[in-house]
């Protein structure tokens, strides 16, 4: 429960830099540490105590960690690079046209 | 030590991590410092018995710190001078305050930590080395079970990079034929 809820302020964090910062690189980094939360969360419910992870082994008869919230989180890494990658691309340009980037003053419509 | 402490402390750190990254004005120690977090949370995943994860949240935490020292640090962005606006602050930690205490109720939910609820593996675990042949359940749910999944998170990682490279080259198409 408490750990749950230590996941749960990681993501306010996240959530509370992507709302109050004006700098889109601190935009970007919220948004990582709003994914980490979410994957860790994810883990943490999957977890089953004194459980070994999901390697099969001949003659070991223990008790094993739920495998399919692990196969999901991995392709949620996966994407997350992928979009912290278009994140970083977008920014570039926008630096390039507008010489800031502080979201006060990105305003502009025309390209 | 049992489990619990070690996540207790590291949580900690990635709490402290994040914010620190934040609030810090200089954007290299900021990106190195969501670095910090992105290991912390690998070193998570290895207690929480998933060594794969574990492995990949490293490889790309690592790749992730190097696009954005790339992206940023080289190109000597100078950071906005930021005045702080007070009153938007505030407001803002009040809602998620709200938010936080409200989460308590529905996280009282869920099974407590230890002991979950573990229906659709337990079929994973006792037939996935019978059925697919592979030692480690967690690739034979990738690559057997929920392939067409992993075959959508390629097409997004694939329509990604296609985006950030679009978005990236110096010259249009029409420009280089007019040339």
């Amino acid at each position: 429960m408490i750990l749950y809820l230590m996941c749960f302020f990681l993501f306010l964090v996240g959530l509370y830099g992507a709302i109050t910062k004006r700098d889109l690189i601190k935009i970007i980094l919220a948004i990582g540490i709003m994914g980490y939360s979410v994957n860790l969360f994810l883990i943490l419910i999957a977890y089953r105590s004194g459980a070994l992870a999901p390697i099969l082994e001949k003659g070991l008869e223990f008790s094993m960690v739920d495998p399919l919230p692990q196969a999901l989180v991995l392709t949620s890494i996966v994407i997350e690079l992928g979009i912290t990658a278009l994140l970083a691309a977008l920014a570039i340009r926008i630096y390039e046209k507008y010489d800031t980037l502080d979201i006060t003053k990105i305003r502009r419509l025309k390209g | 030590m049992p489990v619990e402490l070690w996540l207790y402390f590291i949580l900690t750190v990635m709490i402290v991590g994040s914010i620190a990254c934040l609030e810090i004005k200089n954007i290299l120690s900021s990106i190195i410092t969501i670095g910090i977090v992105g290991l912390a949370l690998s070193l998570a995943f290895l207690f929480l018995g998933a060594p794969d994860l574990a492995l990949v949240q490293f490889v790309f935490e690592i790749l992730c710190v190097i696009i954005l020292i790339r992206a940023f640090a080289k190109r000597s962005v100078k950071l906005t001078a930021l005045k702080r606006d007070i009153p938007e602050t505030v407001i803002a930690v009040v809602i998620l305050a709200g938010i936080f205490v409200l989460s308590i109720f529905a996280l009282k939910e869920l099974p407590s930590f230890g002991k979950p609820i573990v229906s659709v593996a337990e079929r994973y675990l006792t037939k996935a080395g019978m059925e697919t042949g592979s030692q480690n359940i967690v690739t034979s749910i990738i690559l057997n079970y929920r392939v067409y999944d992993t075959l959508g998170e390629l097409t997004v990682l694939f329509t990604a990079i296609l985006g950030s490279m679009t978005i990236l080259r110096k010259i249009g198409r029409k420009k280089r034929d007019a040339k």
